[in-house]
């Protein structure tokens, strides 16, 4: 267990000094969101109605933004080498690196998620629920989507590529989280939708670090 | 039964024996395809809810069951490339992935022709539509991954495991598309709904899908040749076999 902490707070430490690694992808998250009322309709009555849909999705589009980098700098000097060779489980480092991501990521993103909430109208229950399936589901984006980083490492221009591999992965916690925040403004039962993303969240944690090994020893042959 | 496996799955062996086996799937697919053509639009009586449009079917559902066994093959065979490191294996799953994301299209496109004039749309937000879209979403992102590695070695292993976890997440795609589309609205607009009873109608779409797996079979074949001689191009068969044909 010490190889995960040390290696996940060398990832939080080279994270805080270099700042806009982690500041970006919110800055992309709060401006993305904040166009919508611009292109839409600045009107509450629309807006409360789409405004789960839209925090999720641009979510989503924020952590895919960060996930690029997720090996990159590591590939790049040779740390991620050091790490597959190393007698250290390779999964463990990879479920580390992921947390990381998740911690600079995920919770920035659960932190400023009531604020944008407010902004598309959205009432105090359905904020509490957004927070809710935010907080229950980021972690699974962060582990599915290092599968696919994992296998883009060491491709140039990789952006789009990993757009590509991981959204269509999303779709199903796409669905669930974005119903259970609708369905709570009507005041309906939503504990499935919950349960459901528990168990893509327990079931990612389980197999996508030895996935995302696999993979990542695969494109670094 | 293992040992002539692996003598087929050489990839010279494949080369020579595959030339002699394409003529047995591609006359097949050309005698069924008339066959089910003449039947589906002659013999075939008038559906008397949907009329003569109703006949696009014959295409329509033998290319939507097509994407998805073209899809599982993909995978299996990604699987058995990953496992036994089995050339062959691999290059069957390279080949069949854009032949499945023409399936996948096609049915998609005779889907909104065929939607058009029964449902006045040409796209609906039906979860058969949708899990068919994801489909080609998976086919494209398979492909994009395959083309973006150098080299070959690397490329079959890691559009291998993004097949695999694609079939994974198909059934998850799909129930979860079908349950978000029944909480949205009740009715669905399925092609099941379509009960088939007539004997002809059920006929001409059986001879129609049965020449779809033949024209899957010619084309993968006729694909597999040429990547094999794409890749195996240093070898010395290779080289006989192109010099011989430019005798």
């Amino acid at each position: 267990m010490n190889i995960y902490t040390q290696t996940l707070k060398r990832d939080l430490r080279i994270a805080i000094r270099n700042r806009t690694s982690i500041l970006n992808p919110l800055s992309f998250f709060v401006i993305s969101v904040s166009l919508f009322p611009l292109a839409i309709s600045p009107e509450a009555s629309i807006l409360s109605q789409i405004a789960a849909g839209i925090i999720w999705v641009i979510s989503m589009l924020a952590v895919l933004l960060s996930l690029n980098v997720l090996f990159h700098h590591d590939f790049e000097n040779g740390v991620l080498e050091q790490m597959v060779i190393s007698h250290h489980s390779l999964p463990l480092l990879i479920l580390a690196k992921v947390s990381a991501h998740w911690i600079l990521t995920g919770i920035p993103i659960i932190i400023l998620s009531p604020l944008l909430g407010l902004f598309l109208f959205l009432d105090s229950e359905g904020i509490q629920i957004l927070i809710l399936t935010l907080l229950l589901s980021t972690p699974s984006l962060s582990l599915i989507g290092a599968i696919g980083a994992s296998l883009i490492v060491g491709i140039k221009n990789s952006g789009m590529l990993l757009s590509l591999l991981i959204l269509p992965l999303y779709i199903p916690i796409l669905i669930f989280a974005s119903s259970a925040v609708s369905q709570a403004q009507f005041g309906l039962e939503i504990s499935a939708q919950l349960y459901f993303l528990a168990t893509i969240l327990v079931v990612s944690l389980m197999t996508t670090p030895f996935i995302s090994s696999l993979a990542l020893k695969i494109s670094l042959e | 039964m293992w040992k002539w496996i692996q003598a087929f799955a050489s990839p010279q062996n494949f080369y020579q024996i595959s030339e002699k086996i394409i003529p047995w799937f591609l006359s097949p697919f050309i005698i069924l395809t008339l066959l089910g053509l003449y039947w589906g639009l002659m013999v075939a009586p008038i559906d008397y809810q949907q009329g003569e449009s109703y006949r696009i079917m014959f295409i329509h559902v033998p290319a939507a069951w097509m994407s998805m066994l073209v899809y599982l093959i993909m995978a299996i065979a990604s699987g058995i490339g990953l496992i036994w490191q089995i050339k062959l294996a691999n290059v069957v799953a390279k080949v069949s992935a854009p032949i499945g994301a023409a399936f996948t299209f096609l049915a998609l496109i005779t889907g909104a022709v065929w939607g058009k004039p029964m449902w006045g749309a040409w796209w609906v937000w039906d979860a058969r539509l949708t899990s068919e879209l994801i489909l080609l979403f998976l086919y494209l992102a398979y492909m994009a991954l395959n083309n973006a590695f150098d080299n070959p070695k690397t490329a079959a292993k890691a559009s291998s495991v993004l097949a695999i976890i694609g079939l994974v997440n198909l059934p998850i795609i799909h129930y979860s598309v079908q349950w978000w589309n029944t909480l949205h609205q009740g009715v669905s607009l399925g092609i099941n709904k379509v009960a088939i009873q007539d004997s002809d109608m059920l006929f001409a779409l059986l001879l129609m899908a049965t020449a779809f797996k033949f024209l899957y079979a010619t084309l993968i074949l006729l694909r597999a040749r040429d990547e094999i001689l794409f890749r195996e191009q240093n070898t010395r068969w290779v080289k006989a076999v192109i010099m011989g044909d430019e005798k």
